[in-house]
């Protein structure tokens, strides 16, 4: 598309001759996704930026109008693709709020150990490739080979490595088995070792610091004024998590703390998300030790659920069950009401406003991305820093162009 | 707790409020919206615009007016959550812009003026944000067509030697 460059700048910058445009992406490694900046740079200073989203606008909520409340999950998926699950639990989450689904105890800790998973999944390529950004490719390395046991832990309990579609209406697709919750306990073994290299790697390394410290600052008024969530606000001081704060799954049970800096800059942000994983390692540990058995999924009898797909595949009752739950005029009693639904994702808020109409797909389907909501705040916090502080800006409030542009 | 009656005192018996579930939402006439909402930023601590979004009523059973916009607010201090929704017609649907009071109104507002049209005054760049530039509908309205109206295939293509 013809983008004139003159349009998108502030006037009294091109009256400035001495002000040079710089394009960043929408192709850069250090874009990591489809984006792109247009700069304006004083020397090598920042003075404004423009940035253009929407190369991956592929219509997510248009598409949620249409596909089923278990369909669209296969959607919601792709949104936050460096943590899947995280984005079907809040999805299910809303829905179920939304329709007054209550799960059983199981489910509410299986989904809370996949949330946990999911958090040290995304915080590892964050805070790898924060410093793969800054020239440190190690500690990248290192955080990929425990992203790919969390995959293998995917895959081994919906069959899927990375687009999982795992959960469903009221419960999940299968339940796991005690080999399972063996494997994650290994994990959780394992992990600590890793995030001592990296932590061994990074936290003191000279040039990191020198390359994070103070830089990116956004400070807590800033941070609640343009409506920041997740890591990004609570290294800027703001303590909230609504993990704590509006209880969901199982955590009410668990004892975890929440991290927080009052520095507000890139390092800050590397610090809370290191603490973080430590958190959720300790919150995995007692998951997994407090996992109560039972059904994972609610009663199909309740017609709000879909029946495990054994007794769909060798009973004439379990099919009949399943084609009413999927006939438009029968299945789940969707109330005609709104709702606004958030879970605690990795990169912060992750909202749902589902509009209901009685039937069983959403009348309207709209997502509060905490990436797009981020992102607005990037003019913000570039200006008046140095061109090579950008990728350490950028590599901090983990911006994915999926749940960006959805 | 964000109590009613001080809001209809004065602003007027027009201001309903109605819950479902943990929600509690406040739907205020249009023309009123500023106003109140700079009440809650001012009086009531609401210091966080979490979320802004709109819908089309269009095909929604029994609805009088196409669209409703939402405003989730939040006050970080007590965590108290509100929604207010106030209700939009064509064919000029407006509203003021909150840029003012919640920075984060700003791609929101683009966001909700690039998929269903209605603008926002006094918004500093009001411009498309997901669709390009040449788009000319409103792809979130419930008139549009899951499929589109051919415009991808209309694109302007610009070739090796133009650009």
């Amino acid at each position: 598309m013809p983008l004139t460059l003159a349009d998108t700048l502030p006037t009294e910058a091109n009256e400035r001759e001495y002000l040079w445009t710089l394009n960043f992406g929408p192709q850069h490694p250090a874009t990591h996704t489809t984006l792109r900046l247009i700069l304006t740079l004083d020397g090598e200073k920042m003075v404004d930026c423009v940035p253009h989203i929407g190369y991956l606008h592929s219509g997510f909520e248009k598409l949620g109008e249409h596909l089923d409340f278990n369909q669209y999950v296969t959607i919601v998926d792709r949104m936050n693709y460096i943590s899947p699950v995280a984005n079907e639990i809040a999805w299910h989450h809303a829905v179920e709020k939304l329709i007054g689904v209550e799960l059983t105890p199981r489910c509410k800790y299986l989904r809370t150990i996949l949330a946990e998973l999911m958090r040290l999944h995304d915080h590892l390529l964050n805070v790898g490739t924060a410093a793969l950004d800054l020239g440190a490719f190690t500690a990248f390395l290192y955080g990929f080979q425990q992203r790919e046991n969390i995959y293998d832990l995917v895959e081994y309990a919906s069959g899927q490595r990375f687009h999982a579609s795992y959960t469903r209406v009221g419960g999940v697709l299968f339940d796991v088995n005690d080999a399972w919750v063996e494997r994650v306990r290994k994990f959780v073994k394992e992990m600590p070792a890793t995030l001592r290299e990296i932590d061994g790697l990074l936290t003191r390394n000279r040039i990191f610091i020198d390359r994070t410290k103070g830089i990116g600052v956004l400070t807590k008024a800033d941070a609640i004024s343009w409506g920041a969530t997740g890591p990004l606000a609570r290294a800027s001081g703001v303590v909230r998590d609504l993990r704590r704060d509006e209880p969901y799954l199982a955590y009410p049970d668990l004892d975890f703390q929440v991290i927080c800096s009052e520095a507000g800059d890139c390092y800050a942000r590397f610090l809370c998300r290191m603490r973080e994983m430590w958190e959720s390692l300790k919150i995995l540990e007692q998951a997994i030790e407090n996992i109560p058995g039972g059904p994972v999924n609610i009663d199909a009898n309740t017609d709000a659920v879909l029946p495990a797909k054994p007794a769909v595949y060798r009973s004439i009752e379990g099919l009949i069950q399943h084609f009413e739950v999927l006939m438009p005029n029968r299945g789940y009693d969707v109330p005609s009401e709104e709702i606004y639904a958030a879970t605690e994702s990795p990169n912060g808020e992750l909202g749902f406003y589902i509009v209901g109409d009685g039937n069983v797909r959403a009348y309207r389907a709209r997502t509060r991305p905490p990436s797009y909501i981020h992102f607005a705040m990037l003019p913000h916090m570039i200006r008046g820093y140095q061109l090579s502080d950008l990728v350490a800006i950028l590599g901090s409030i983990n911006i994915i162009a999926a749940e960006l542009d959805r | 707790m964000l109590d009613l009656d001080s809001l209809q005192e004065r602003f007027g018996n027009e201001i309903t409020e109605s819950s479902f579930r943990d929600n509690r939402r406040i739907v205020v006439p249009s023309d009123k919206v500023y106003f109140v909402l700079e009440q809650l930023w001012r009086e009531w601590g609401f210091d966080m615009l979490v979320e802004m979004t709109a819908a089309d009523y269009l095909e929604y059973p029994g609805a009088t007016d196409r669209f409703g916009v939402m405003y989730v607010l939040l006050n970080t201090t007590t965590g108290e959550r509100v929604i207010i929704k106030t209700h939009l017609n064509l064919p000029d649907p407006e509203l003021p812009s909150v840029f003012p009071l919640w920075h984060s109104a700003d791609w929101l507002e683009r966001e909700i003026f690039d998929m269903f049209g209605i603008k926002f005054e006094g918004h500093p760049d009001l411009r498309r944000i997901l669709m390009p530039e040449e788009f000319t509908a409103f792809p979130l309205r419930k008139d549009y067509p899951l499929k589109g109206r051919g415009e991808r295939h209309n694109f302007p293509v610009i070739t090796r030697a133009e650009s």
